[in-house]
């Protein structure tokens, strides 16, 4: 109902908004465009094209894509998007207003044919492979190899004569070879063969294999057998090197999902490792962190760019007080009673799950991502590199490399060591283990809550999120080798890399249950892991 | 770990006796004829009736309280944590379920005479090979145990095996049931996945909707409840439980007395897997469903604390855990849904800390003082 | 043609059948032969030989006293001869025929190998009767252990060990309150019990008073002769009090071997173990 309102109110404002304008020139050719007849639009659109104004492109695109409508009381031209409560989302073209909802039955849409259609695609391309942005005009070369003709090759040697950028060059490159795939002359089109062998648009690929057609008897359409050898060449270099680039990308994919493992399971590997106590609460010290980055980002909405740089602090001292809690008020009394601290731990996951579900909601919170976070790499057509995932990839080296300089090089990681390895030893030396079990329960923890920032990047924020963590991590730790902080590091990468290429044979559930069972098995064959502590069994 | 606390304690001799045991039994049997009378033969309107409400409820606390003993079984004499049980009751369940679903015959919503409503749905034509067979009760009630019992035999084959012990052995009970929780929820695997198995008719031909029906599987669960109890005090008091409880104490030295004690830890892990299933079964037609949810890692651990609060090591203990958990649930859930996570988490942290003996240990120290 | 052969052993007449044989009890040369033969035995833990090359021969029905420095491996060793590790390289034979490298603990234990640990393990939630009971011969399989009933024998030979270990009052207790020697001697016992013909007693005077360490000497003169013991012990005193063959171990092998009397003016030995 407040849609419909909004969509009145600015419906009025639009025709006052005509009037204001009346000498915009854009104005005066959208008027003329919405009077004209069918017959005479290919006119209108050949005006419109020709126009220096980028308004005008958005228009033809608009046309072209059966977004453009007018309202029937003044033949007013809007773009416009159906929404879900049948009623129209629309933008004016002119930008004089701001986009506003209306009702549907008040607008009729401009249709077009199929000869206007490739007029329109003409223009548009025409106009994009003008863009001063080089991204822009690749795009439209792309778009015009969609459906190639003579024509088209006239625009794009036009188009290639002042053109400077590599990538766009190399399109065109393409399209001439896919345009010349047509050629009748035998030679021209083993050209056009071998010059797209190995490319990897998707389109080359299907034009390639259209030389390879069939008829309804199954015979090859071409009959030149050099060119059907040629061809099916080219489509096997495209295959072996698509290939490639799926194993870099699902090793990707793998590394990706390790370094997720790794940061959850490396606060894991310390406090279970290090210390040997399991904390069932892990995965909720995880889930604290993920909810601290939602917290840290409603409190600053204007520099969501930096949320993540304070989160990260931020979620660390969150979860590493908690955990500190935790030490000092329950895993103290039962140190040497692994069974027990268990099941306390895990009374308090219960619990932290609940306050979050009583504090929040049980619904999941979204956590938006940075602008720089968002996006992919595009190495090329078919291999691109998310940029969160990269982050996350490097983000997690550099904890677990911080780790390992914390526990390696300062005071505090030799007094860890010291009281893992001989707690009474240790005691009599003058360390205070006590201070020591909070302080590394506090890091193990902390490093959870880090990993909750990273994670609510990746997945949906909500008070189960550490569930879906805890076992994961804990057959990481176990894997790895317990007390083995390498060992957790290969472990992580070895299983997000190995059910990272299972999921395509056995479909993701299957892939899971499958190194569950395979670590299961191991587990048994090793009972301390890949990387077993060195020195005497027992 | 070596449990100091029943040594300096006479309770493990003074129940020796069990006098507690003896009277619980009594008392679940006589609950068994109140209840009977009172929902069958007590007309509605008088204050004495027993809702069939309240026979389902207590038909589902009996057989958890058959689920907690075969927790303690193993738990408790023969120290072998098993965070995984939870997939042995929900594989009875199954089971029972997979009989159940075949009684439908006809009578489900597609009116298919040889497949499952869930079958006909994802469009399959025959019944898969492993649901063959389930028509017969008997056959049915043989996959009952055999099923949970053969999957405990092969895991625990191999993790006793490889001496795969304490925390270790823990995690990766955790990882199975989380392992067969993804799997019957994939569609594929033929148990009617997210879903999972519900819209029973009737068993042994007697809709489950009867009062008597009720009746009957409230007292078919007490009875399983009873034999279990016997079965469990028959041979934790033979010289077996005595060389379990030294396993639990002093593996090693078990060891080098003579004992395999693999072969030991994987009796009592098959048997108590079987008992695990036997509740199930029982919890099964009951509730009137069984889905994938069963298998949560969440539920048992859940009943690792029924034990624990019950006291561990005696039998009377993780009955008497099993049934006052599973009422507070019932009662929380009802009144206060949001702090039974609250209620349960602190039951966790305060019985570990405080109560090492469980609820029988408190008893014995009451009784001793006064 | 390995099927042939085994076909033409199916129908031997003469053919005896593994499963036909009966159990067999340990077989034991006459007196004064060795009865645990440990050759050239090597051990390393991530490089470090715990086991060196390690030889050793112990005669039916003497009283052994090893001695060494700590890390010396005399708990490895005894781990190996029980089953508990496996050596890289050697053998390890129980009499001529038993092959102790290939069988699991429990096996070990069988076939008469009782092991006293450093630290006292007894069953602390068994009475100290039901401590015995267990560690009796008997079928420890585990159906046979389930009906398994005490017949009026076995409660006799029980009494009989209980009297030797000197623990007949405390009978109804349960081992975990008894006094550290008390839990030494009840540990003794359950070797007893199992009518070993080789006791491995590792370090049995440890926290005792005076007057235990010298009931435990006594005890462990008094086995020697009937049974083959081994004893480990830091505690020279109660050494030179039993012993009549000393072994030294320093670095994984055997440095000396002979009375206490040659071992203490082996120059080797004051060098490495006395520290002149």
């Amino acid at each position: 109902m407040l849609r419909l309102i909004v969509g009145l109110v600015l419906a009025c404002s639009i025709n006052n908004m005509v009037l204001a304008g009346g000498d915009d020139s854009l104005a005066v050719r959208l008027d003329a465009l919405a009077a004209a007849k069918l017959s005479k639009m290919p006119a209108q659109i050949d005006l419109l094209a020709g126009m220096d104004d980028p308004r005008a492109a958005v228009v033809l695109q608009a046309l072209l894509d059966g977004q453009l409508y007018a309202r029937k009381s003044d033949k007013r031209l809007f773009i416009a998007t159906p929404a879900a409560d049948k009623s129209l989302l629309l933008t004016d073209p002119l930008g004089l207003v701001q986009p506003g909802a209306a009702k549907k039955n008040e607008f009729k849409r401009i249709a077009v044919n199929n000869r206007m259609r490739s007029q329109l695609r003409y223009a548009i391309a025409r106009a994009n492979l003008q863009s001063p942005d080089p991204l822009q005009r690749q795009a439209a070369v792309l778009r015009l190899l969609d459906d190639l003709d003579p024509a088209v090759l006239v625009l794009l040697d036009e188009a290639a004569e002042d053109e400077s950028d590599e990538g766009v060059l190399g399109l065109v490159y393409i399209a001439r070879g896919m345009i010349a795939l047509d050629s009748d002359d035998r030679l021209e089109k083993m050209a056009a063969i071998e010059l797209l062998s190995g490319n990897l648009q998707p389109l080359v690929k299907n034009r390639l294999q259209q030389v390879l057609a069939r008829d309804d008897n199954g015979d090859l359409l071409e009959t030149d057998a050099v060119i059907v050898k040629k061809a099916r060449v080219a489509l096997a270099a495209i295959d072996s090197k698509a290939g490639v680039y799926k194993f870099l990308e699902t090793t990707f994919f793998g590394l990706s999902l390790g370094s997720v493992l790794l940061l959850s399971a490396i606060g894991l590997a310390i406090t279970f490792g290090v210390m040997g106590v399991i904390n069932m609460a892990h995965g909720e010290l995880i889930m604290l962190g993920a909810y601290t980055t939602y917290v840290v980002q409603l409190m600053m909405p204007d520099h969501l760019e930096y949320s993540l740089l304070v989160a990260v602090p931020a979620a660390f001292l969150v979860s590493g007080l908690v955990g500190v809690a935790i030490e000092r008020g329950i895993i103290q009394f039962l140190y040497g009673r692994p069974l027990e601290t268990l099941l306390a731990t895990f009374g308090v996951s219960l619990i932290l799950q609940q306050a979050v579900r009583s504090i929040f909601s049980p619904l999941n919170r979204s956590v938006a991502t940075p602008e720089w976070m968002s996006g992919a790499l595009q190495i090329n057509p078919v291999f691109a590199l998310t940029y969160n995932r990269m982050y996350i990839l490097v983000f997690a080296l550099i904890v677990f490399v911080l780790l390992l300089l914390l526990l390696k090089k300062t005071t505090l990681g030799l007094q860890f060591r010291a009281v893992a390895q001989n707690r009474a030893m240790a005691r009599a030396m003058g360390i205070r283990s006590q201070w020591v079990d909070a302080m590394t329960f506090g890091l193990g923890s902390g490093i959870a809550g880090i990993a909750g920032v990273a994670l609510s990047q990746l997945t949906n924020v909500g008070p189960n999120l550490g569930q879906a963590y805890i076992i994961d991590s804990f057959m990481v730790v176990v894997f790895g080798g317990v007390g083995n902080l390498w060992g957790t590091l290969v472990s992580a990468f070895s299983l997000g890399v190995a059910s990272k290429f299972v999921e395509p044979m056995a479909g993701a559930v299957l892939a899971k249950i499958l190194i569950l069972v395979f670590i299961i098995l191991f587990i048994q064959k090793n009972p301390r892991g890949l990387f077993p502590q060195q020195g005497r069994a027992e | 770990m070596a449990s100091h606390y029943v040594q300096s304690n006479p309770l493990f001799v003074k129940f020796a006796d069990d006098k507690w045991g003896n009277i619980l039994l009594i008392a679940i049997l006589l609950t068994t004829v109140i209840v009977a009378v009172g929902n069958l033969l007590v007309p509605p309107e008088s204050p004495f009736h027993v809702s069939t409400y309240m026979v389902t409820l207590l038909g589902k606390y009996l057989a958890f309280a058959l689920l907690a003993l075969s927790v303690d079984l193993i738990w408790g004499y023969a120290g072998i944590l098993s965070l995984g049980h939870g997939a042995f009751f929900a594989l009875g369940g199954y089971a029972m379920g997979m009989y159940l679903m075949r009684q439908i015959g006809d009578r489900g919503v597609y009116g298919n005479p040889d497949l499952p409503d869930f079958m006909v749905f994802l469009d399959w034509h025959e019944l898969p090979w492993y649901w063959s067979g389930f028509e017969s009760f008997g056959y049915a009630m043989l996959m009952v145990v055999l099923v949970p019992g053969l999957l405990a035999f092969i895991f625990g084959w191999l993790a006793f095996r490889s001496r795969v012990t304490g925390v270790y052995l823990s995690i990766i009970t955790q990882a199975l049931t989380y392992a067969l929780l993804l799997a019957f929820f994939r569609n594929e695997m033929g148990f009617g996945g997210n879903n999972g198995l519900t819209d029973f008719k009737d068993i042994l031909g007697y809709s489950l909707q009867s009062d008597a029906t009720r009746i009957a599987l409230f007292a078919a669960s007490a009875a399983a409840l009873v034999l279990g109890y016997l079965l469990c005090r028959w041979i934790t008091r033979s010289k077996l439980g005595r060389v379990l409880i030294a396993i639990r104490d002093a593996e090693d030295r078990t060891r080098f007395v003579g004992y395999k004690v693999e072969s030991y830890k994987l009796f009592v892990f098959v048997l108590s897997a079987a008992l695990a299933g036997v509740a199930g079964a029982l919890y099964v037609p009951q509730v009137g469903i069984i889905n994938p949810g069963e298998f949560s890692p969440l539920n048992s651990i859940e009943l690792v604390i029924w034990v624990a609060v019950g006291g561990r090591a005696t039998l009377f203990g993780a009955i008497v855990g099993a049934l006052l958990i599973n009422y507070c649930k019932t009662w929380f859930t009802g009144a206060l849904p949001e702090l039974w996570l609250f209620f349960l988490g602190a039951i966790f942290v305060l019985s570990t800390m405080f109560l090492p003996r469980g609820i029988v240990g408190l008893l014995h120290r009451k009784g001793e003082s006064s | 043609m390995p099927v042939l052969d085994n076909m033409r052993a199916f129908l031997r007449r003469e053919q005896i059948w593994d499963y036909l044989i009966p159990d067999r009890e340990v077989m034991v040369q006459g007196p004064g032969g060795p009865i645990l033969y440990v050759e050239d035995v090597t051990l390393s833990f991530d490089g470090f030989k715990a086991l060196n090359a390690l030889s050793l021969y112990i005669n039916k029905g003497e009283l052994r006293c090893i001695i060494g420095a700590n890390g010396a491996g005399k708990s490895t060793m005894m781990d190996v001869i029980t089953g508990k590790l496996r050596p890289d390289t050697g053998s390890v034979y129980f009499g001529k025929n038993i092959n102790l490298l290939k069988l699991s603990e429990p096996e070990i234990a069988t076939c008469g190998v009782g092991r006293k640990f450093q630290k006292p393990t007894v069953f602390e939630n068994h009475t100290v009767l039901q401590n015995l009971e267990l560690a009796m011969r008997a079928n420890k399989k585990v159906l046979p252990t389930l009906f398994a009933r005490l017949d009026s024998g076995r409660a006799d030979r029980l009494q009989d060990v209980l009297a030797t270990i000197g623990l007949e009052a405390e009978q109804k207790r349960l081992a975990g309150s008894l006094s550290h020697g008390q839990k030494q001697w009840l540990e003794i016992g359950v070797l007893l019990i199992q009518d070993p013909q080789l006791l491995l007693v590792d370090e049995p005077v440890a926290g005792m008073t005076p007057q235990e360490t010298e009931r435990t000497a006594q005890l462990l003169t008094s086995l020697a002769g009937e049974h083959s013991v081994v004893v480990v012990e830091h505690d020279m005193e109660f050494v030179r009090s039993i012993a009549r063959t000393v072994t030294v171990l320093h670095q994984g092998s055997v440095l000396a071997e002979g009375s206490m009397q040659q071992i203490q003016d082996n120059p080797q030995v004051r060098e490495v173990y006395l520290g002149e």
